[in-house]
């Protein structure tokens, strides 16, 4: 299509999904109410309401608004493609995904039958009540898990991208420079090292970082307190793309909160508040088996660990209404994923539907957690912490536990892990696969937890202002290639998985931004 | 778009390559696929739509009669010289895509066309077959001057003329009342929003039971 012809597709598709929204109904008001005022003139009446409103903010929460959008509609299609299509573009992949949800659908219905725990129930009023008053402390129930296993782990996960094949891809015995020595048999776009360091240009060595130039080592005047007061001065502007710009040397840490919520576009308006609670609404009226499956999930991960551990009644809160937020469903339009099925019935009987279990479509599975313990450290209030991870959520987290062909996802980021290591330390990697111990084996439970978890939570919140600020997850790549990069010494001298394991096993003293920085620019191949 | 798709016949794809096709181990890099349009009519292209099958680079051409010549005989131009379609060759993007080739991109122009070739080439020998799937050729819509009017066309009253209304209210004013009316339909379609309520229970009930396999 010109280019003309393809703008106006998006700004249409932009203006649709706008429209009757909270935005919408705000800035008609405030339109309507500024007619009052004294400089509004009737002969250009338009200039006069555009300037006021631009005057007062509301232009820029719009383009805000706009902004956001643009980040989660899909690429401008073909008129005969279809909508699978753009979910995900290579078929043998579709077709893996159906098979793995296929999969975890089974298991589901396996799990409910043999328990005999219904999949969704309403629940009885005298539970509903006991509930409400404990809402803020579930973590004191002591449920009875024992019977209940997560319905996958990341390994399982990994078995199924290793066996994932291209059905017209030359496989034949004989070993060629294209051969793919590690587990990952998809040959998929990845940047290599040059193209990466002009991606991440902002960490080179010349610009300064938060994370390595905030140290006490160096006068904060270096750089430290001008990138404070550019950060005070972006969150006075109230622009998403300025503070995703921003976000891409490092988030101070008093500003981090506000600066993460104006680039996710993510308010605390009374409409959030009011829709969170519409949420809780539904966790106390109807009982899901899928809870069960986040309790244990929540116990076995976070409530395990030294950093976690306190915030353990703020997951349950934030996870449990996830899973009733049919919003969340958006995002399977560009996602590879498709959300389960079931059948529902009216109250009278007579209706009879077809509904998506859970309401937002997502299966968690174990580690799940993971992604929403560090925001704890930013957000008090449930109903902010919610909103930031549901966005967080359905922008860059979905991407890590689906099966597609998208520079960000899952599968991308396992390809350019080995072939970054492979050019990097070739005889490293050699030697791992030798010895048994595929790197990938190790790497891949960091990349799909998004190394949350694994590095301390100052580190981990520095390197997740870099996946926002890069509206990418390849750094995840990058610093898992890095580790070993790191350790590579140690690493040379193992003989098996679980020695490589062990010694990869702490990574909570590691600095992420030096390590980064290293292994993009100051590393000769 | 679909509506001006001519039809045509795709042949199927014929490999160019040194050697015999049957005996030889290597695979070919370069496929060669005829369009034709039945009863050889001649077909003004607007676009050519394709789903690419792992074909890096593609050529078109076209043979167009040559009206000014006696007997009409026709020659081959080319028209599209090496388009890229997959990024790289080696690797999987662009390898499923939809494209079209439009008349803008094209160096001729694609009038008068009797027959296309498309020309494939996958220098990668990682893919085992490379095609080119639902090829269409989409026309250029005709003139109205084609068309035949309604009779009754010709028995309206030309602008300039005052019409004879005896007794009935004003053509003008009827028009410009309509299109007010018209306009105030389309603002409350328009005002529809399609922003979800959020309710996943049905009529206060969820109890759900099984998942259902599709």
């Amino acid at each position: 299509m010109e280019e003309g012809a393809e703008l106006s597709v998006v700004v249409s598709q932009v203006v649709q999904r706008l429209r009757g929204t909270h935005l919408h109904s705000h800035l008609e008001r405030e339109a309507k109410e500024c007619l009052h005022r004294p400089e509004i003139r009737i002969e250009c009446l338009k200039e006069d309401v555009r300037n006021f409103l631009k005057k007062t903010g509301w232009e820029r929460k719009l383009q805000n608004a706009v902004y956001r959008e643009l980040h989660v509609l899909p690429q401008p299609s073909h008129a005969a493609a279809p909508p699978e299509h753009t979910k995900e573009p290579l078929a043998y992949m579709r077709k893996a995904q159906a098979c793995w949800e296929k999969r975890i659908l089974k298991s589901l219905n396996s799990m409910s039958t043999e328990l005999g725990v219904p999949l969704a129930r309403k629940r009885p009023v005298r539970e509903q009540k006991e509930l409400l008053q404990k809402w803020s402390e579930m973590g004191t129930n002591e449920p009875d898990l024992s019977h209940f296993r997560p319905v996958y782990a990341p390994k399982d996960f990994l078995e199924v991208l290793t066996s994932l094949r291209n059905p017209n891809l030359d496989s034949s015995d004989e070993a060629s420079c294209r051969s793919h020595l590690g587990l990952i048999q998809v040959s998929l776009n990845v940047k290599d090292i040059p193209e990466m360091r002009e991606f991440f240009c902002e960490l080179s060595l010349e610009k300064g970082q938060l994370g390595i130039d905030d140290h006490t080592s160096f006068p904060p005047d270096l750089f430290e307190s001008d990138h404070i007061c550019l950060g005070k001065k972006v969150l006075s502007e109230q622009d998403s793309a300025a503070a995703q710009q921003y976000s891409r040397q490092g988030c101070p840490t008093g500003l981090r909160a506000h600066l993460w919520a104006l680039i996710l576009n993510c308010s605390n308006d009374p409409e959030d508040v009011m829709h969170y609670e519409q949420l809780k609404a539904g966790v106390i009226n109807h009982d899901l088996l899928v809870d069960n499956l986040i309790y244990k999930d929540v116990k076995l991960t976070a409530s395990n660990d030294d950093y976690y551990f306190v915030f353990e009644d703020y997951l349950y809160q934030v996870l449990l209404c996830f899973s009733r937020d049919t919003a969340v469903l958006e995002h399977f339009n560009y996602s590879s994923a498709t959300p389960p099925t079931c059948h529902t019935k009216g109250q009278s009987g007579a209706e009879d539907g077809t509904s998506v279990y859970p309401p937002n479509g997502v299966v968690p599975f174990h580690g799940f957690s993971m992604y929403v313990a560090p925001l704890c450290f930013l957000y008090k209030e449930p109903s902010q912490l919610y909103s930031v991870f549901r966005e967080m959520y359905v922008r860059y987290f979905f991407r890590l536990h689906s099966i597609s062909s998208s520079p960000s996802g899952i599968v991308s980021l396992c390809l350019q892990f080995e072939k970054l290591l492979q050019v990097y330390l070739p005889q490293l990697f050699y030697h791992l696969r030798e010895t048994g111990a595929q790197p990938l084996r190790i790497a891949f439970k960091w990349m799909v937890r998004a190394f949350s978890g694994y590095l301390a939570t100052d580190q981990l919140l520095l390197l997740w202002d870099r996946i926002l600020g890069y509206d990418s997850m390849e750094i995840l790549a990058v610093l898992a290639a890095a580790v070993f990069a790191f350790r590579a010494e140690n690493l040379m001298e193992v003989t098996s998985l679980a020695a490589a394991e062990a010694v990869l096993a702490d990574l909570s003293t590691l600095k992420v931004m030096p390590l980064l920085q290293i292994f993009l620019f100051a590393t000769v191949i | 778009m679909t509506d001006n798709a001519v039809p045509c016949t795709v042949k199927s794809p014929v490999p160019l390559q040194i050697g015999d096709a049957k005996t030889d181990t290597s695979r070919p890099g370069v496929y060669v696929i005829d369009v034709t349009f039945p009863h050889g009519q001649a077909v003004k292209i607007r676009e050519i739509s394709f789903k690419n099958y792992y074909t890096a680079f593609l050529m078109v051409r076209l043979q167009k009669k040559d009206p000014g010549s006696p007997g009409g005989c026709a020659r081959w131009v080319t028209c599209l010289k090496n388009h890229p379609l997959m990024s790289s060759p080696h690797t999987e993007e662009g390898s499923q895509d939809y494209f079209s080739i439009y008349r803008h991109q094209m160096l001729v122009d694609p009038d008068d066309v009797t027959s296309v070739r498309l020309i494939l080439r996958q220098p990668s020998s990682a893919w085992l077959n490379f095609t080119l799937e639902d090829i269409r050729i989409h026309q250029c819509a005709s003139d109205d001057s084609e068309r035949d009017m309604p009779a009754w066309f010709s028995q309206l009253t030309p602008v300039d003329q005052v019409p004879d209304l005896q007794g009935l209210p004003n053509p003008q004013t009827v028009a410009s009342s309509i299109q007010q009316m018209w306009a105030l339909t389309e603002v409350m379609q328009t005002n529809q929003t399609a922003a979800p309520i959020g309710r996943f229970d049905v009529d206060g009930c969820y109890d759900v039971n099984l998942l259902s396999y599709t």
